[in-house]
């Protein structure tokens, strides 16, 4: 048997069918939201089909629910029928759903790990491209469009074509101040947003495998920022601790199979890796983006970069474009840039471990002046986890706005959105013209990096504050 | 789905390296549970200069006159020239709704976003990837003669400018085929629901976990 990445193993298992190029791919978990969900239960109504295995699917409201006064319900009608869509279609087709008012509600990306949901080995997909996230377990996870939402419902399987693997290694030890956020923010600004566009890209080396598994899910979930296919991490003893004693994980015997099975999950040392890149930890600083690209990014003691200094002519034309639309001159200090709104949530830091590093820096300060900012927790448990803590006490004390979970601002499609020219330092992981509110600008940062702007009223290198 | 052989049609170049699907189909859009009715709020934040909201009435909105979709020579375009890493971000296929709903049947660029390129497939539209020098060639064509036509014919693989040049294009087997018969994937892979049960039972000796949802 020759040598298999952990992409390979993962893909092989799961094959139904191999006709040539096109594979028929089994998947073990499908993961559903409000948004990408409802065309796909009316297709199958229509063609009279029944979900094939719809124990397998597992389905939450996030994206447009409220974080304040959720026992209100959803003011906008059109919102609230999209939810009430979905409850309707899990309740026909037999899908178990966590609702709006379960405590487990959450991100769909929080939630499904937290239930012990998705399991290493497993084949994962959800309508929803940072599905991405899941691949920190040791899973092949992967965002798919509506009529793929049908097909999963339908079948249980895809029709998929093998990417290419793609290795990326950071070694070293992250100095301090320096989380899982800015290192997939520096690998973005090394690879591009296309740099991974036809790959699958495993994360290894020292800094990744030391990280925790809230932080290999923030690495793992802007693996599509980078334009791959999916991300993934190797199975080690932090992933099956992780996963142990979840409510969907198995029990008894069949964990001891499981758990035998899942430390054979890592690619074998002389697998092929069609590409490769490798990065020293000691390289990486608190990330700052400056643009409308996630690849737009550099670090806190750098500036806004020079468009005239650019030679290539259409990375040139969106630089400016992006500029104009930020509202930045070229040459200004990151850390002169001021800030108005402060986000701290999303699946890429809305995990417990996200809210207890900008607790630590928020801890004994207060929010700037003339800055509002919010936490928004990324499922109901990780706010019950935090109050245990007593890290909404730190929150508000400092005065941040302490919220309900959901996607909230991170793509705004409830009522949490920018005002036009606003500024923003998110933890989410998109600064795409217009994501947070027309003609909002959004800066991505870490926790530790917006908590650090919140208080200080701009971008301010972390390391000082803690 | 559409079936898609042939089609001559106006090109319209927008200029712009990774458009996102958030720029082809702004969230608030989203919160519809159709497929249709997208068209009219494609690239809405370029293409209005007012907020768009969902079903809101389109005919009285002010039109940004900068914007290449709204100048006259592209009122009919169903080609949209574009750079490279189109369909980035978003999974949602409300962004080749949007597209198919304003009547582009073809998409070029230097290169595609890889979940967007698979919708588009899904939903009756060609994507066609070109080396960079290709695509530079087609702006400068199509900017010097706005309004011109390209012929795109999938069964032989090409593209015909209107001086005659014929530029050849990949597309895997597979979706071509697809995409000429607009065959329905559903359909198609439920005649192996045999081979599917088949994986299912073995795979439940091997993996029996996986097969405990609860
Ligand atoms: S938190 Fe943001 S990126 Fe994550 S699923 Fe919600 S909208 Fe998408």
């Amino acid at each position: 048997m020759s040598a298999k990445t952990l992409y390979d193993k993962i893909w092989d298992a799961h094959v139904v069918r191999a006709d040539g190029d096109v594979t028929l791919l089994y998947i073990d978990r499908h993961l559903v939201h409000e948004v990408t969900s409802p065309q796909a239960f009316e297709g199958l109504r229509i063609a009279h089909r029944a979900p094939h295995r719809p124990a397998a699917a597992f389905a939450v409201p996030d994206h447009n629910v409220p974080t304040t006064q959720r026992a209100a319900g959803i003011a906008d009608p059109v919102s609230r029928l999209q939810v009430e869509t979905l409850d309707d279609n899990c309740a026909q087709f037999g899908i178990t759903e966590f609702r709006m008012d379960d405590p487990r509600q959450g991100v769909v990306h929080v939630m499904a790990p937290e239930q012990g949901i998705v399991q290493p080995g497993m084949t994962v997909v959800c309508g929803d491209s940072h599905t991405a996230t899941h691949g920190a377990l040791g899973s092949l996870a992967f965002g798919i469009g509506t009529s793929e939402v049908e097909h999963v419902l339908a079948t249980q399987c895809l029709i998929q074509k093998k990417s290419r693997n793609m290795s990326i290694t950071v070694d070293g030890t992250l100095g301090p101040g320096v989380g899982a956020k800015d290192v997939v923010l520096a690998i973005i600004g090394r690879i591009g947003t296309a740099g991974g566009t036809g790959y699958v890209i495993e994360f290894a080396g020292s800094a990744i495998m030391d990280l925790s598994m809230e932080g290999r899910m923030t690495v793992c979930n802007m693996a599509i920022e980078a334009g791959a296919r999916a991300g993934m991490i190797a199975v080690d003893s932090k992933t099956i601790d992780y996963v142990e004693g979840r409510p969907f994980a198995p029990k008894g015997e069949l964990w001891d199979q499981a758990a035998a099975y899942w430390r054979t999950l890592h690619s074998d040392p002389d697998a092929h890796f069609d590409e490769t890149l490798h990065i020293a930890a000691e390289s990486i600083l608190p990330q700052v983006t400056w643009g409308t690209s996630p690849e737009m990014v550099t670090d806190i003691t750098g500036r806004v970069p020079d468009p005239d200094a650019e030679t290539d002519p259409v990375r040139q034309a969106s630089m400016r474009t992006a500029l104009a639309y930020m509202g930045l001159k070229p040459g200004t200090p990151m850390r002169e840039i001021p800030v108005e709104r402060v986000f701290i949530g999303s699946c890429t830091n809305g995990r417990i471990e996200d809210l207890r590093a900008a607790a630590v820096v928020a801890q004994g300060r207060r929010v700037a002046r003339g800055v509002s900012a919010m936490v928004v927790p990324g499922s109901g448990l990780v706010k019950a986890q935090a109050e245990a803590e007593g890290l909404d006490r730190i929150f508000l004390e400092a005065g941040f706005e302490w919220r309900d979970p959901g996607c909230s601002m991170c793509l705004a499609m409830n009522a949490d959105q920018l005002a036009p020219r606003e500024r923003c330092a998110a933890t989410s992981n998109r600064n795409f013209e217009g994501r947070q509110g027309k003609d909002g600008r959004t800066h991505l940062v870490s926790p530790a990096m917006a908590a650090a702007a919140a208080v200080t009223g701009h971008f301010t290198d972390v390391r000082e504050l803690i | 789905m559409q079936p898609f052989t042939q089609l001559e049609a106006v090109v319209a170049p927008l200029d712009r390296a990774n458009v996102d699907t958030d720029a082809i189909i702004p969230k608030q859009f989203l919160k519809s549970i159709r497929r249709t009715g997208f068209g009219v709020f494609l690239f809405d934040e370029w293409r209005y200069l007012d907020q768009g909201q969902p079903d809101m009435d389109v005919s009285g909105r002010p039109l940004n006159p900068e914007f290449v979709l709204n100048r006259p020579a592209y009122k009919n375009a169903r080609i949209l020239l574009t750079q490279d890493n189109f369909g980035c971000g978003s999974s949602r296929e409300h962004a080749p709704w949007a597209l198919l709903d304003f009547g582009f049947r073809v998409i070029l660029g230097k290169g595609f976003a890889d979940i967007f390129y698979n919708n588009c497939f899904k939903n009756g539209i060609l994507p066609i990837a070109l080396p960079g020098p290709v695509i530079d060639g087609l702006f400068q064509q199509v900017n010097r003669a706005p309004g011109m036509t390209l012929k795109v014919d999938l069964p032989t693989q090409t593209i015909t400018t209107p001086q005659g040049e014929v530029i050849p294009f990949d597309v895997e087997p597979f979706r071509k085929d697809c995409l000429i018969k607009g065959l329905d994937d559903i359909g198609l892979t439920l005649e192996k629901l045999a081979d599917i049960q088949a994986y299912e039972a073995r795979r439940r000796k091997q993996a029996p976990w996986l097969f405990v949802e609860g």
